[in-house]
């Protein structure tokens, strides 16, 4: 019994957290608001294999498992990074869907699909499973969203695609990988969206004294850690029981979800609350942040559906 | 990261649930009507338990096999725990001494205070009460004013505790008196370990919020404490330097002094509640998030227990499953409450249990200084 990541996971978990600390900045978040993101920080990702964690070596990938792969997402969820990490590398690699920049509608209802302006690869949902398109073969029609560095579009088909799998067990595991991606992104915008608030907090000065020091101030913090440091377990555990195949994988997942989304949404309200007007303006940072977690709380099924889930599973 | 059980921590596992289940239904045919540990004749009924424990090793299974213990690991612990709470077996009269105090002694004892002590509490034939607070010294518990005062061959003590759990039916309590008359605050103070049979200490126990005698004060009035009083040093760690001895363990009631397996069992019972009662969609979606509610707290759980056999110390950071308990607890029972409806005001385990688990925000460090304890030493923001 070890519950943790070892010394292997975490340096892939720091290289990734490192490049996106550089290549990632809240100016390059920012920029994808007005104009398709930077590729450099998902060149970098490539190049240091973490689209291709799941894939096989003998594929050229690094053939780990989702236990490795879920420090990563968590690190492009602190950065919040713009393109689909969730979505090419735990949804479409382990389907062979590689080498590629890849969406997915499975995460949305009424397919709205994110990074839909620059992906190259999209995964929809049919009626007979998963089909694989390519951009020319769909139509795609930008809708204006409240993050909209996620660069959505309605898509539809105009041909049939490609069939991936017809396997309804599949799909289930394709939806759930989605699923465990964005709990793990919604984890490191918590934590993000804290650091920059304790930041603050111990900056800004009123009465005289850093805001920091006033108890409500504390406890709006305290609140938003203690959140966190319960959904981070819950994450790691869902990666594992993914990887291992274990039976109650699908309900570790959903819980994860919750628990993250959960935590972003404590995180996020004390966030803004603490930030005071500064952070009620898009000129501040913390907006990047903030939306995009408002976004992702409400993909691949909200709290709700994911509470429902786990009841099922827990015989109620 | 291998979240598998060994072989031989299953094996305990399953020893473990038959000895339960086995010496549960012995007790219960031998004292008849269960009743509350809170009472003193529960507690008696109680005690003939913990010596059942005792006897066949189950009482302190992380401690050394010297001591009473069972020589296993924070992990035989957790799986004890969560075998535990499962049986349905009552509450630990001893858990102050087991939980709260070996700790210290473990840290800042000598070997002659283990060698007397720990065996003592792990047989349940010293049975302790902490001494922390005082009417004037809660939360701010460096205002503590009873006082030691130092005689040849020993201390003469002043001064009144109160909210002493279980007080009125322990033998011995441990807590912090002032020793330096001139000291303020947390300095000057000494850690005593003082039997309540002494001449000029008087214990009165008193109802706690469901009525039961849990509570108890105790006035010291020139009561004199022989420096070997508990057969070797009263004093545990230095003279003066007592508040060092306490922060440790507060730490760990905080930290450990719940484990979720309490907890797993509540949420049983919520489950077979609702198989019982039913209710609407609403109810089913909250039930299910207590539920994983208690999963993270036993996951986070896990990832500590790596961390303290790392090497590493959890400090501060217990403060974070302090609040997460003690609020998840209540949670857990308003739901309850909520199934029964109109029934709930009946007397019995829920709404016992509902009373209780409102006192968890309170003791152990109210959860306002707990969260101010995230702030600060967690997250390092300005006092
Ligand atoms: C069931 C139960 C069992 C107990 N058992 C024991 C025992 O065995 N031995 C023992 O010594 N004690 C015991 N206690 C006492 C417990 O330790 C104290 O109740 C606790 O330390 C709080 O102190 P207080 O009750 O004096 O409240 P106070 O300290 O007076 O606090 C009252 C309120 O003010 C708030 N407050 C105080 N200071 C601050 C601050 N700095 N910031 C924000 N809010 C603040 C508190 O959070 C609380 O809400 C027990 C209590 C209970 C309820």
């Amino acid at each position: 019994m070890r519950f943790g990541l070892d010394e292997d996971r975490e340096a892939l978990r720091s290289t990734a957290r490192d490049l996106l600390a550089e290549l990632c900045p809240p100016a390059a978040v920012r920029a994808s608001w007005t104009q398709e993101p930077d590729p450099a920080a998902w060149r970098a990702l490539a190049d240091a294999g973490a689209l291709a964690v799941l894939v096989p070596e003998s594929e050229g990938g690094l053939g780990l498992d989702e236990t490795y792969l879920v420090g990563v997402v968590e690190e492009a969820g602190r950065a919040a990074l713009p393109h689909p990490l969730t979505a090419t590398a735990l949804v479409a690699a382990p389907l062979g869907i590689v080498d590629t920049t890849a969406t997915t509608d499975l995460g949305a209802s009424g397919a709205i699909v994110p990074a839909a302006t620059y992906a190259e690869a999209f995964l929809l949902r049919s009626d007979d499973g998963l089909r694989l398109y390519e951009a020319d073969e769909l139509e795609i029609e930008p809708v204006e969203t409240v993050d909209a560095s996620r660069r959505c579009a309605r898509v539809s088909p105009l041909a049939p695609g490609e069939l991936v799998t017809d396997d309804a067990a599949a799909v289930v595991a394709a939806f759930e990988r989605g699923v465990l991606g964005t709990a793990a992104e919604l984890l490191g915008l918590s934590h993000r969206m804290l650091e920059l608030t304790v930041d603050y907090a111990a900056q800004r000065h009123q009465f005289g004294k850093p805001i920091g020091s006033f108890q409500a101030v504390k406890h709006h913090l305290a609140n938003a850690r203690i959140q966190i440091e319960f959904a981070g377990p819950a994450v790691l555990y869902a990666a594992y029981a993914m990887a291992h195949g274990l039976a109650d994988s699908g309900r570790a997942v959903s819980q994860s979800k919750w628990l993250a989304g959960n935590a972003a949404a404590v995180t996020g309200r004390a966030a803004l609350q603490c930030h005071g007007a500064i952070g009620y303006t898009t000129e501040h940072d913390l907006h990047l942040y903030l939306k995009r977690s408002w976004a992702l709380a409400r993909s691949w099924g909200g709290a709700d559906f994911h509470a429902d889930r786990v009841a099922a599973s827990i015989g109620l | 990261m291998d979240l598998n059980w060994s072989e031989t921590q299953a094996a305990m596992r399953r020893e473990l649930r038959h000895w339960l289940e086995r010496n549960l239904a012995e007790w219960r045919a031998e004292i008849g009507v269960e009743l509350s540990g809170d009472t003193r004749e529960g507690f008696a009924q109680q005690l003939l338990w913990e010596r059942r424990l005792y006897e066949a090793g189950w009482s302190a299974v992380a401690w050394p096999e010297a001591y009473g213990g069972r020589d296993g690991t924070l992990w035989d612990w957790l799986i004890f725990e969560e075998e535990y709470w499962r049986s349905g077996a009552p509450q630990r009269v001893t858990q102050n001494g087991i939980q709260i105090l070996a700790p210290s002694i473990f840290e800042h004892g000598t070997e002659d205070q283990k060698d007397l002590l720990l065996p003592r509490i792990a047989a349940a034939e010293d049975l302790w009460c902490q001494g922390w607070s005082e009417p004037n010294a809660g939360s701010d518990l460096a205002g503590v004013s009873s006082r030691a005062r130092r005689v040849s061959g020993g201390w003469v003590l002043d001064g009144q505790k109160t909210w002493t759990t279980r007080g009125a039916f322990c033998t011995h309590l441990f807590g912090l008196f002032r020793s330096d008359p001139e000291s303020e605050r947390h300095r000057g103070l000494t850690y005593l370990l003082v039997p309540l049979d002494l001449d000029g200490i008087v214990v009165r126990g008193f109802g706690r919020l469901d009525g039961d005698e849990g509570f108890a004060e105790v006035f010291f009035a020139e009561a004199f404490l022989p420096d070997d009083a508990v057969g070797t040093s009263v004093v545990l760690g230095e003279v003066d330097r007592g508040w060092s001895v306490a922060v440790s363990a507060a730490s760990t009631e905080r930290g450990l002094l719940r484990s979720p397996g309490r907890y797993q069992a509540t949420v049983a019972g919520l489950l077979d509640l609702w198989a019982e009662r039913g209710g609407a969609a609403a109810m089913r979606r909250r039930i299910a998030a207590a539920w994983m509610l208690v999963d993270a707290y036993r996951l986070q759980t896990l990832q500590t227990v790596t961390t303290l056999l790392d090497g590493g110390d959890i400090g501060s950071e217990a403060s974070l499953a302090k609040v997460w308990w003690s609020e998840l607890d209540i949670e857990l029972h308003e739901i309850a409450l909520d199934l029964l409806g109109a029934d709930a005001e009946l007397e019995g385990p829920w709404s016992k249990g509902h009373q209780f688990s409102l006192a968890g925000p309170i003791y152990a460090g109210t959860n306002e200084v707990q969260r101010n304890i995230v702030a600060e030493r967690v997250l390092g923001l300005p006092r």
